[in-house]
């Protein structure tokens, strides 16, 4: 905040090309998955262009503040701005999977006991349901999907969760070896927290492998599948992006990017490690377990 | 961008107030990082969008002006509907707040910017084209969303190919809005001037700052829900499908777990807006500040808790009915708390009635009437009558048109000045308020009268018991169409014509945004200002 002046001075970024490049990749993702969904030839393609355009700006936007920010031109009050603007970003990540728990406690609570005959039920489960015997796992009273089993809780997601949580400490050690001054222990444990995040996200795809193929566990099962697909789903959508901003991560260590009280970059996508750590543990809990 | 490079370092020797704008328009409006820019793209995109979705209802209320069909056909009626309001909420009310709170947040807490200036632009250039998408729809086969903008399924599912571009064109809209949510909050919590105290902040500024917590807590639940809109219909889940043990009430629910604070997101900034004009033609200070910042943010807390009252013909446990209603109705309290503060600050005041001060007495009284029949809606057992007929139309109509509109047109005319250095027509502002108010009452209070006696929304024919109240309806409605005309050419004659306008503007003008000159220079603040109690608008009695 406090210049060699000792004057406080406010900085602002000068214009810039990048947020014009991902509106662009924005609308033409959209349009092109909203395509392919009707079935339109042009759709995929499209869609696949505008991923590959938001990349390339993530790639020029990320690039232009990781240059500007090693020229010194921020200030603590950017760097304060920096940490604001990531700590809602995560709150609105959190409020969204708390849309799919919702979904699926509601479900749980309320859909399926009614669907039952509990409540103000009973006259629905005779006429439309009848025989339907609330239970959980279910897949409603029309065995959407056909019978199915789930995956045990005690097999690979708790191996999972104890990837994830490993994960979670070796990046508190990478980060208190980069404020030490460590560096070769700080790309060891960074690294070590890249593979757990892949040997994870390895595990996901044996486990949804094994549901569609042996178990016929889909996301056509019913409402137990919808919610189960769609929480994991979303889940390891997060760990894969979580992995390649560590792994981008682990390259700018590398380069010696950061200095011990510098290093916004590290800590945000330790702050996303751990929202991607906790969701799990929810999802654990409720999705696996109970 | 190496020519760009000088001015990441005008500050530091920039005493002079050289406007510096950028060269050329794309550098100007589309590569911007500038939040006066910023804010007259989104000012000027909401009023586009207020031009198109009022050319919608234009149709829904010629439609209507008499019993059976006789200009548009029933399903074109319906998409009529669904995106008039779609246009209106996220195209129009929405951006003309995140406009204004652009344009003033940073003068009035003092701020050269917004704190992440880049990302602040992409919030903006998303919605042309989240809203192109949605208004392309019209044209496809089987046309635009038509199930009501509330998308319930499985209705909203069985419209045509429109579904998913209407899906996309929401997500866009929340990325905005996100975006935007968290740059207002980075700002008022990390760029305030040394001296603007939380509690010395204006009132718009407190009213955006709980907007924007708002914003980020809900936005992201809508986009939730819609997801799970789309993978019903396209990839076999089974949300909101009972065979499959899901359920379509869950939608509602989570859907107003969304609706319900959206319409205090569209409301809370209004409410700044107000408690800024009030005082300043009252020459008065706020009464109660403190309680206006309390009554928001309780406002705020309250409306999570409450989405159900939009359900409760729904059929839902007679403990959710009364929870919701009891709920609903505390809401009051604090709504109240702020409508008796804007009248005891005119109390003795020595009042004058600029534009500015009409639309805001306008809306102390018409938003009145709107939170009125709001409390009638909250109590169940007369809420299985009025549900879904035009009771309720006309309840939102007074809270977001009478409401949430006036206050934009009221902060237009009273920040104007600030923008361009020209003051308007004071006869014709006057004008358009007047004509306002006669026909915006033609148009909507008739819609109480119709609702109580049973019409219901959504339905392009009706009983002929309803012709007479229609027809008048329909008058006001031609009426208000000409508004936004009038406005226009009053700007446009304004910036042409105007008298020039002084720093103050107003005389009983108070607050960082009236300290600097009119218009106000490209760049502001450059430097932290320092702060005297004289310049601050609120929270120092002795002003
Ligand atoms: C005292 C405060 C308020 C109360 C008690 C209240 C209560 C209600 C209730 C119970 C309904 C549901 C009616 C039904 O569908 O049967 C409703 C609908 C609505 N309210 Fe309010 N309201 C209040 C303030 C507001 C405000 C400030 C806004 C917006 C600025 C607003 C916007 C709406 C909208 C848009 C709907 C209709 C949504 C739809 O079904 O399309 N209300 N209100
Ligand atoms: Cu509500």
């Amino acid at each position: 905040m406090a210049t060699a002046q000792g004057k406080h001075i406010y900085y602002v970024p000068h214009g810039s090309k990048w947020p014009a490049v991902g509106t662009i990749g924005l609308f033409t993702t959209m349009i092109g998955a909203a395509n392919w969904l009707n079935e339109v030839s042009w759709g995929k393609p499209a869609f696949y262009v505008g991923v590959a355009i938001l990349l390339f700006m993530m790639w020029g936007w990320f690039g232009d503040v990781i240059r500007e920010s090693l020229k010194g031109m921020y200030n603590s009050q950017v760097d304060v701005s920096f940490r604001m603007g990531m700590m809602w970003f995560i709150f609105s990540e959190i409020m969204f999977f708390a849309a799919f728990f919702g979904a699926l406690f509601y479900a749980r609570m309320y859909s399926i006991p009614w669907l039952g005959g509990e409540g103000d039920g009973a006259l629905t489960n005779f006429y439309l349901h009848s025989g339907y015997a609330p239970a959980w796992p279910t897949n409603g009273p029309d065995a959407i999907g056909g019978a199915f089993q789930t995956i045990p809780a005690w097999g690979v997601p708790l191996l999972n969760t104890l990837i994830l949580l490993t994960s979670g400490v070796t990046i508190t050690v990478a980060h208190h070896a980069l404020r030490a001054g460590h560096r070769t222990q700080l790309l060891v444990f960074l690294g070590l927290t890249v593979l757990l995040g892949a040997i994870f996200l390895f595990y996901q795809a044996e486990e949804y492998i094994e549901a569609y193929q042996h178990l016929n566990l889909t996301l056509g099962s019913g409402v137990y599948g919808s919610t189960f697909f769609m929480l994991t789903g979303f889940h390891g959508l997060h760990v894969t992006l979580g992995t390649i901003m560590l792994a981008v991560i682990w390259f700018r260590c590398a380069k010696g990017h950061f200095t011990k009280d510098n290093h916004f970059g590290f800590e945000a996508v330790a702050w996303y490690w751990h929202f991607v750590d906790v969701v799990w543990l929810g999802l654990f809990m409720f999705v696996y377990v109970l | 961008m190496a020519t760009h490079a000088a001015t990441d370092h005008h500050h530091a020797d920039h005493h002079d107030d050289h406007d510096h704008k950028p060269q050329g328009f794309m550098n100007r409006w589309v590569f911007t990082t500038n939040h006066k820019d910023i804010g007259t793209l989104y000012l000027v995109f909401a009023f586009i969008m207020f031009c198109i979705g009022g050319a919608m209802s234009g149709v829904i209320r010629a439609e209507l002006m008499s019993p059976g069909l006789q200009f548009v056909e029933p399903y074109f009626f319906n998409q009529m509907t669904t995106v008039h309001a779609l246009v209106m909420i996220f195209g129009g009310v929405m951006p003309a707040f995140v406009g204004l709170g652009n344009w003033m947040i940073p003068l009035q807490i003092g701020a050269p910017d917004m704190a992440l200036p880049r990302m602040n632009n992409w919030s903006f250039w998303i919605m042309p084209f989240a809203f192109t998408v949605l208004l392309c729809t019209l044209f496809l086969p089987g046309g635009a969303p038509a199930g009501g903008w509330t998308l319930y399924p499985p209705l909203s599912l069985q419209g045509g190919s429109s579904v998913a571009f209407a899906i996309f064109a929401i997500h866009m809209m929340g990325i905005s809005s996100i975006m935007g949510a968290i740059n207002i909050i980075a700002t008022i919590l990390n760029m305030r001037a040394p001296g603007m105290d939380l509690l010395k902040m204006p009132l718009f500024v407190w009213t955006w700052l709980i907007t924007a917590f708002l914003l980020i807590a809900v936005m992201p639940v809508l986009a939730g829900a819609v997801t799970m809109l789309l993978t019903d219909k396209f990839f076999g889940t089974s949300f909101f499908n009972a065979a499959g043990g899901g359920d379509p009430v869950m939608f509602q629910h989570i859907f107003w777990f969304f609706g319900h604070p959206e319409v205090y997101i569209m409301i809370l900034p209004a409410f700044g807006v107000v408690s800024e004009i009030i005082p300043t033609f009252a020459r008065k200070p706020l009464f109660g500040y403190q309680a206006m910042v309390y009554a928001t943010a309780s406002i705020a807390f309250l409306s999570f808790i409450v989405w159900a009252h939009h359900m409760f013909t729904v059929g839902m446990p007679l403990g959710g009915e009364l929870f919701f209603m009891y709920a609903t109705m505390m809401i009051a309290v604090p709504t109240g708390v702020k409508v008796f503060n804007w009248v005891s600050t005119m109390w003795k005041g020595s009042m004058t009635f600029e534009t500015p001060m009409l639309w805001a007495i306008g809306f102390v009284i018409l938003f009145t009437i709107g939170g009125f029949s709001g409390l009638m809606l909250a109590i169940v057992p007369a809420d299985f009558q009025y549900h879904d007929t035009y009771f309720v139309v006309a309840h939102f109509h007074y809270v977001l048109v009478t409401g949430a509109l006036f206050s934009i047109i009221a902060a237009v005319y009273f920040w104007w000045p600030k923008w361009t250095g020209k003051m308007y027509s004071e006869k014709w502002g006057k004008f358009h308020f007047w004509w306002t108010i006669v026909f915006v009452n033609l148009l909507f209070f008739p819609q109480h009268f119709l609702g109580l006696a049973g019409m219901p929304r959504r339905i392009p024919d009706y009983n002929v018991a309803f012709a007479d109240w229609n027809m008048v309806s329909s008058i006001g409605a031609f009426g208000m169409l000409c508004t936004p005309v009038f406005m226009f050419l009053i700007l446009w004659h304004s910036k042409k014509h105007g008298k020039t306008a002084t720093a103050e503007v107003w005389e009983g003008a108070h607050g960082l945004e009236w300290t600097v000159p009119s218009p106000a220079p490209h760049h502001t603040f450059t430097e932290p200002p320092v702060i005297k109690a004289s310049m601050l608008a609120h929270g120092d009695p002795t002003h």
